[in-house]
């Protein structure tokens, strides 16, 4: 590249090595970052992305002879507040944000504009209103963070990085809770600022996005650096060689020899409606043999419709029938009792118990089955299952007894989906079910689910990703603003592709 | 999410443990098992140099006994603080219960004095857990208020004066002795074990744990919350009430306005002590007992060594805050408070 030798990179981060007890987290490690170009960081979870971005923030240190060099100095990064004043500002998953302060508050959040201690909000305020002019933000320095959706908040941050005259931007997925057309507007975003010169690292694992948006890809795997491909370089299958270490063959799975003959209807779903609040009098109908999907985007009623099937929020109408019998479905409860299993799109805060074991996060929704006369739990019972599942969805774990909170993303989604295919579901919901999953698991879970369909459970998948759903359902209804707006696939419908799903979801097609 | 990029940032997760790790995880294991027991020796030991008659078996007998009111106390907070809440109402369900059972047994009625006392104990603790299941009211808040109300109502039954029985049918409990050991600390260690039981072995124990750790995700795995604190606030209640019969047994008398006055603050540092995390979802009975222990060990032993009573009270305190700064540093990055 001519860049190489004109101008020294903004960023570089050469022979970066990082030990923990025990653990090599990474091991000569090397980056570069120009301003005026967007470098991807990729790597499965693990690789070592996440500690590598910790070093560079100064909340690690690395082992002696590592470097980084900033437009071609040394610098030694003593801590967090030392990078941000070396124009280092890292944008992470988990928004550090203060939902009870104003937007302008968090913007100046330990940097207040201030008299004598007092502090002079009226300045404050006019200087973050600049900052989101240029960002062309929909809303005022004065609104609470709180009330800002997750799109708006990461807008926040990027307001306080500018604020701050930082050179390096990173960020570390930022897509994660976007919707597409809110991912749309942050890559156009992103494209302005490498336009005004800042280096920009972009940590992902959607390959599409960094496709779309990286000037070079740098690669990492198992905590060390696997190599960097120039745009021009830049092939899918190349990429996903380097992040894996081997072939994916058939990273989707689709059934064996192609789609098999759809069976009898399992689940009926009539009029089922919250009252119009999040979601509209909703039907379909689930059948043998078949893996649905439900796309739409953020916000279109997905996962409320959902809750509305499990029994976890109230319905107000409608009704739902399983095996063409009608059930009462009040509480999750009851949905388990009949055979229905809801995977949460947040397996953190709404799925694993993350203080306990694997062994007991597997067993929670069927200890009261294998219990002993008087609820004596059946310990023995309890053991084999969790072998078993660990077993047959090898979940990488050196034994039952580890606390669930230490595996990686891939990991605990399996565990949380042993849990469910304990209970012997009827119908299983599967919502995001490869959010923060690296690709390896997410190949291994999406050969789990087209298992489970075969072998006769309904299963339904809710995604954003709409690569996701193309791969592997049959069929995929599509939702907008709390309805069904229309369903794509399926004997005689329309093939399942991009288009005939995002024109349903954006109210182009009816 | 410091503990959790620690762990999955270093990589290993993914990959087969090693052996390193695992072994590593097993002295986590031992550590936290053996949580404030090296706390405890070491006060022992410490009190043993310094009176040379601490550990005599008749004064280990008193701790015992002065601990066990306490110990009954503390399990049952340990079920309430377990599930993410916290219960201060208890030191006043013990003295209603109290001044109900002598009440009771100054009457023709003496043999329902303690089946009452309990069911004073089971209803005011089921209020506690209905306002804080069904009505969802914070729990401090809520027994704050109980605290209070049922002090009133103790006072009331009481008559606002001492009642006392010199021919308490009960008094057995109280300074009794079965194979040489006192029914007090019978009771207290029956009551840590059947906690253990109910904790360790129970599909209601582990549902104890999951809504403590998670109350959405308890919830959506279809196990019904409400009832899980109903029954935590409601056994608290219970055993507020056994440890009014222990009392009241132990000095033929109960006084609805003095007797109990923040046994709840002593219970909860027992608890804390023991481990138990704050915010819920971690900790055990045998770390509670042990809590206890510690408190009636200091107690005890300052007194033995003439410490004047301010004197008591300010060591008291800055152990039970150093013993879970301690703790806090021994765990760090593994589990919460």
């Amino acid at each position: 590249m001519t860049t190489e030798s004109e101008r020294p990179p903004m960023l570089e981060m050469r022979n970066i090595s990082k030990s923990f007890p025990g653990v090599k987290a990474l091991e000569h490690v090397q980056i570069k970052a120009w301003g005026g170009e967007v470098l991807s960081l990729m790597g499965e979870n693990g690789a070592g992305k996440s500690t590598l971005m910790k070093v560079l923030s100064g909340a690690y240190q690395a082992d002696p002879g590592g470097e980084i060099l900033i437009e071609g100095e040394r610098v030694a990064i003593a801590n967090p507040i030392h990078a941000r004043r070396l124009g280092i500002a890292i944008i992470y998953q988990e928004l550090c944000l203060a939902g009870n302060l104003t937007v302008a508050e968090n913007m100046f959040l330990g940097n207040e504009i201030a008299r004598n201690g007092v502090v002079d909000r009226g300045a404050m305020e006019q200087e973050c209103a600049a900052v989101l002019e240029r960002l062309g933000a929909g809303f005022t320095a004065a609104t609470l963070v709180g009330q800002l959706s997750i799109a708006e908040m990461q807008l926040v941050e990027i307001a306080r990085a500018l604020h701050g005259r930082s050179k390096i931007l990173v960020m570390d997925e930022p897509t994660t809770a976007l919707s597409s057309r809110e991912t749309d507007r942050l890559f156009t975003l992103i494209r302005g600022l490498r336009a005004d010169g800042l280096a920009i690292v972009y940590i992902s694992h959607r390959m599409d996005e960094v496709y779309e948006l990286s000037d070079r890809v740098s690669v990492l795997r198992d905590g060390s650096y696997v190599g960097t491909l120039t745009r021009a370089e830049l092939n899918p299958d190349r990429l996903v060689k380097m992040m894996v270490g081997r072939d994916l063959n058939s990273f989707y799975v689709k059934g064996d020899g192609g789609a098999p003959a759809r069976g009898r209807a399992i689940m009926d779903v009539r009029g089922l409606s919250d009252g119009g609040r999040r979601v509209h009098p909703c039907s379909f109908t689930l059948y043998e043999n078949e893996i649905l999907g439900i796309a739409g985007l953020v916000g279109a009623g997905r996962t409320e419709l959902a809750r509305l099937i499990y029994g976890a929020d109230r319905k107000s109408a409608g009704t739902v029938l399983l095996d063409s019998q009608a059930v009462e479905i009040r509480t999750p409860e009851d949905a388990l009792d009949h055979g229905i299993a809801y995977l949460t799109e947040d397996r953190k805060a709404q799925g694993l118990f993350l203080d306990m074991p694997v062994l007991e996060n597997i067993n929670l929704g069927v200890i009261h089955r294998d219990a002993r006369r008087g609820g004596i739990l059946n310990r023995g019972m309890a053991k084999r299952r969790a072998l078993d599942a660990i077993d047959s969805l090898s979940i990488r774990v050196a034994h039952a007894g580890v606390g669930v909170g230490s595996l990686s993303g891939g990991n605990q989604q399996k565990v949380l989906l042993s849990r469910w295919l304990a209970i012997n579901p009827r119908v299983l919901i599967l919502d995001e079910p490869t959010r923060g999953v690296d690709i390896g698991a997410k190949s291994e879970i999406y050969r789990i689910i087209d298992r489970l369909a075969r072998a006769g459970i309904g299963v339904l998948v809710i995604s954003s990703e709409l690569a996701e759903l193309i791969g592997i359902c049959d069929r995929v209804l599509v939702m907008r603003e709390g309805r069904i707006q229309g369903e794509v696939g399926g004997p005689g419908g329309r093939a399942v592709s991009q288009e005939a799903i995002m024109a349903y979801a954006a109210g182009v097609a009816a | 999410m410091t503990t959790e990029t620690a762990i999955t940032g270093t990589g290993s997760a993914d990959r087969p443990i090693q052996g390193t790790t695992s072994h590593s995880q097993v002295m986590k294991g031992l550590i936290q098992a053996a949580g404030m027991l090296p706390v405890l020796i070491l006060i022992c030991v410490g009190f043993e140099l310094a009176t040379g008659k601490f550990m005599a078996v008749r004064n280990l007998g008193i701790v015992m006994q002065q601990a066990s009111i306490n110990i009954v106390l503390a399990a049952g907070m340990t079920f309430v603080i377990l599930t993410g809440g916290i219960d201060l109402a208890v030191g006043s369900v013990l003295a209603a219960s109290a001044v109900t059972a002598l009440a009771l047994s100054l009457t023709g009625f003496s043999f329902i004095a303690i089946p009452a006392a309990l069911l004073c104990g089971l209803v005011l603790g089921s209020v506690n857990g209905c306002l804080v299941a069904y009505i969802r009211l914070p729990p401090f808040i809520v027994t704050l208020g109980m605290m209070t109300a049922v002090r009133g109502l103790a006072r009331f039954l009481s008559n606002d004066t001492t009642v006392f029985n010199p021919a308490l049918s009960f008094a057995w409990i109280g300074n009794g002795r079965l194979f040489g050991v006192p029914w007090l600390v019978v009771v207290a260690l029956s009551v840590i074990a059947a906690s253990w039981f109910i904790l360790r072995r129970t599909v209601l124990g582990m549902r104890i744990y999951a809504v403590g750790g998670n109350p959405v995700a308890a919830r959506l795995s279809g196990i019904k919350v409400t009832s899980i604190l109903l029954f935590a606030y409601a056994t608290s209640g219970v055993l507020a009430a056994l440890g009014g019969v222990m009392s009241a047994a132990r000095t033929y008398s109960a006084n609805g306005a003095q007797l109990g006055l923040s046994y709840e603050l002593d219970a909860i540092a027992a608890v804390i002590l023991g481990g138990t995390s704050f915010v819920g979802g971690v900790g055990t009975i045998v770390g509670t007992l042990i809590g206890a222990l510690i408190i009636a060990v200091l107690s005890n032993g300052l007194i033995l060594m003439n410490v004047s009573e301010n004197w008591q009270l300010i060591i008291k305190g800055l152990v039970i805050i150093g013993a879970v700064a301690l703790d806090r540093y021994r765990m760090q990055g593994s589990a919460r408070t």
